[in-house]
């Protein structure tokens, strides 16, 4: 199913339930303006407020500046939820609270993380990186030296496999985007491509796989195409401006744009050319999908269009009717974001946001809709599309293909793979958002 | 990027050795040989290139996973703290693992969770040979070794289909 240029068009000036055209607003808040200005006043604007006293802070001189600031002392909420603080025998995940940023690049404090051990204590001036295998000539690069290669830096987003895994849940989970959708973030990420390494070492012609290896306790390894590695792969070694964090990757990463998450390995310290997959424990038990009545899928890679409305979502109460910015995040493992549709009945009418520019490729990109609530039950969803033209399948759609759920799991768990499907969330009477199938 | 531009790169780059480096290319990589990484490079393949000299029999490797695999694992794999190994409920060694291989090489650079590649090569092909058993896939007085894993058929070895190059 797809929607036709036409349907886009005539959806285009209003869509139900208040969706609000974007010019149409743009030539109200003219008006307001004016209005307040002459002093008349509306009920659009706003009940009046209270005389203003001076706040107490205003009284007195402030705090030092600290050498390196964390955010304001009322922000401690806005954190990652983790799934394993005391690092027992298992997987850690951590969760980006999207609901609680804003804009388009994660803080790295809040950046996701899965990591099957915790994270390694990395002495970045032993680190090494080693390139081997099908060259013609095997190198060993420190970081020191890397910090002298050329680097480039892109935004980019990375995001597990297993993201937005509970959508595939017989019914529908009670959590928020955190839960549901936590496993992305998104960076500027600064290194050196991995294309000048190779340039370095030379490649036998043979080589079209290489194998990637962390220094980490677990070594943990995947095979990736060589044409990636010649494509948009970096060693990246800073994120955001400063050296990647602990549990990144400290003190180099693989970053392949686009593709599920644990290919982009952490502790990166070798990369082995090689000529087939080595059908490493990553690629033939995890991130693999078992699909009802068809072989499991295999190497499956890049992270599929997606989006999911931020603003408002499960947690985040609607105080009353009246105006709200819908807001949220699109992305695509294929490129740009080219469009995403919002709608406030469920998928019966759909309105197009304002997609916050630059959009980038692989990247993390804000959308946004003006909304006026009318105080009623309504169901708000958003579907994307990216410039290769695949958009966000259906829940039905995505199901018809891989077989429908028969369980429901907790929202900590993987009951399937690279999960992309529309994302509906109910507003009741009271302002309050529930996940829900529409 | 098309698989036909990478292709033409990996053929450039190929042409490239080190004598014919650009003049400002950094140059910067040590050589090194294979023999310096030896310790490195665990890399085990399905086709058995890679795996060490040693052996081990399902028995040894039934007190090895005693000591060492049990108490997360649980008794006879059969889950614990950790997952089940062999269960028939969830992905295990005994109906989705697809090669032998990757159970020596999983165990080798990455187990006991607490002390990662402190197994000794023959302990790794023991409790590869231990698992294997529990899941009926080799006999109980089968030895594994560089020779006989690979050969190990694996229940679900043709069980996947690839999405790759599909979806790239």
């Amino acid at each position: 199913m797809n929607i036709s240029k036409r349907e886009t068009d005539n959806l285009e000036p209003v869509a139900g339930n208040g969706l609000i055209n974007r010019r149409a607003l743009l030539g109200r808040g003219v008006l307001i303006a004016g209005a307040a200005a002459t002093g008349a006043g509306s009920s659009i604007t706003g009940a009046a407020a209270e005389p203003l006293a001076v706040d107490p802070w205003s009284l007195k001189i402030g705090s030092p500046i600290p050498a390196y600031e964390t955010p304001a002392k009322y922000e401690k909420h806005v954190v990652r939820t983790l799934t394993n603080p005391n690092n027992e025998p298992r997987t850690s995940n951590g969760r980006t609270p999207h609901h609680l940023l804003n804009g388009t690049i994660t803080p790295n404090g809040v950046h996701f993380v899965v990591s099957r051990t915790g994270f390694p204590d990395i002495d970045p001036e032993k680190h090494r990186l080693v390139i081997h295998g099908l060259v013609k000539q095997p190198k060993v690069f420190t970081l020191e030296s890397l910090a002298r290669y050329p680097m480039e830096s892109h935004i980019r987003f990375v995001e597990c496999g297993g993201n937005s895994a509970p959508l595939y849940n017989k019914d529908p989970i009670q959590a928020n985007v955190q839960a549901i959708h936590g496993l992305v973030s998104c960076s500027e990420w600064t290194g050196v491509k991995l294309s000048t390494l190779l340039e370095e070492t030379g490649i036998d012609p043979k080589a079209t796989w290489f194998l990637a290896e962390g220094a980490d306790g677990p070594s943990m390894n995947r095979s990736i195409p060589l044409a990636k590695a010649l494509d948009d792969a970096m060693i990246a070694l800073y994120q955001n401006g400063e050296r990647i964090n602990p549990s990144q990757g400290y003190p180099m990463r693989l970053l392949l744009p686009g593709y599920e998450g644990n290919m982009s390995v952490k502790w990166l310290h070798r990369i082995k050319l090689v000529e087939a997959p080595v059908m490493a424990i990553n690629e033939t038990m995890q991130y693999t999908m078992r699909i009802e009545g068809q072989k499991s899928w295999q190497f499956y890679y890049p992270q599929e269009v997606k989006s999911f409305i931020t603003h408002p979502s499960p947690g985040l109460m609607l105080k009353g009717p009246g105006y709200y910015e819908i807001s949220g995040l699109a992305y695509s493992g294929n490129g740009r974001i080219a469009k995403v549709m919002v709608s406030a009945d469920g998928g019966k009418s759909y309105a197009e946001a304002a997609l916050q520019g630059p959009v980038h490729s692989k990247a993390l990109t804000r959308f946004r809709m003006p909304w006026r609530w009318d105080g009623q039950p309504v169901v708000l969803q958003s579907r994307a599309w990216d410039e290769a033209g695949n958009f966000q399948p259906t829940r039905e759609q995505l199901i018809a293909e891989r077989g429908a759920p028969k369980v429901n799991v907790p929202a900590v768990a993987f009951p399937m793979g690279h999960m992309n499907v529309i994302t509906s969330w109910a507003i009741d009477g009271k302002g309050e958002a529930k996940h829900v199938y529409a | 990027m098309s698989t036909r531009n990478g292709l033409a790169i990996i053929a450039a780059l190929a042409l490239a050795t080190n004598a014919a480096l650009a003049a400002d290319a950094p140059g910067l990589g040590q050589s090194v040989t294979e023999a310096d990484l030896a310790l490195w490079d665990m890399t085990v393949g399905p086709d058995g290139e890679g795996l060490p000299a040693g052996s081990g029999t399902p028995a040894q490797g039934k007190a090895v996973y005693e000591q060492k695999c049990e108490s997360c694992h649980g008794k006879e794999a059969g889950g614990g703290r950790s997952a089940s190994l062999v269960s028939t409920k969830d992905r295990t060694v005994t109906n989705y693992v697809p090669h032998a291989t990757t159970i020596f090489d999983f165990t080798r650079r990455a187990m006991p969770w607490q002390q990662p590649k402190s197994l000794t090569n023959d302990e790794v092909y023991a409790v590869t040979a231990y698992l294997l058993s529990l899941a009926k896939i080799i006999g109980e007085n089968d030895v594994m070794n560089a020779e006989t894993l690979p050969k190990v058929r694996m229940p679900n070895r043709d069980g996947f289909v690839s999405k790759y190059p599909e979806k790239r």
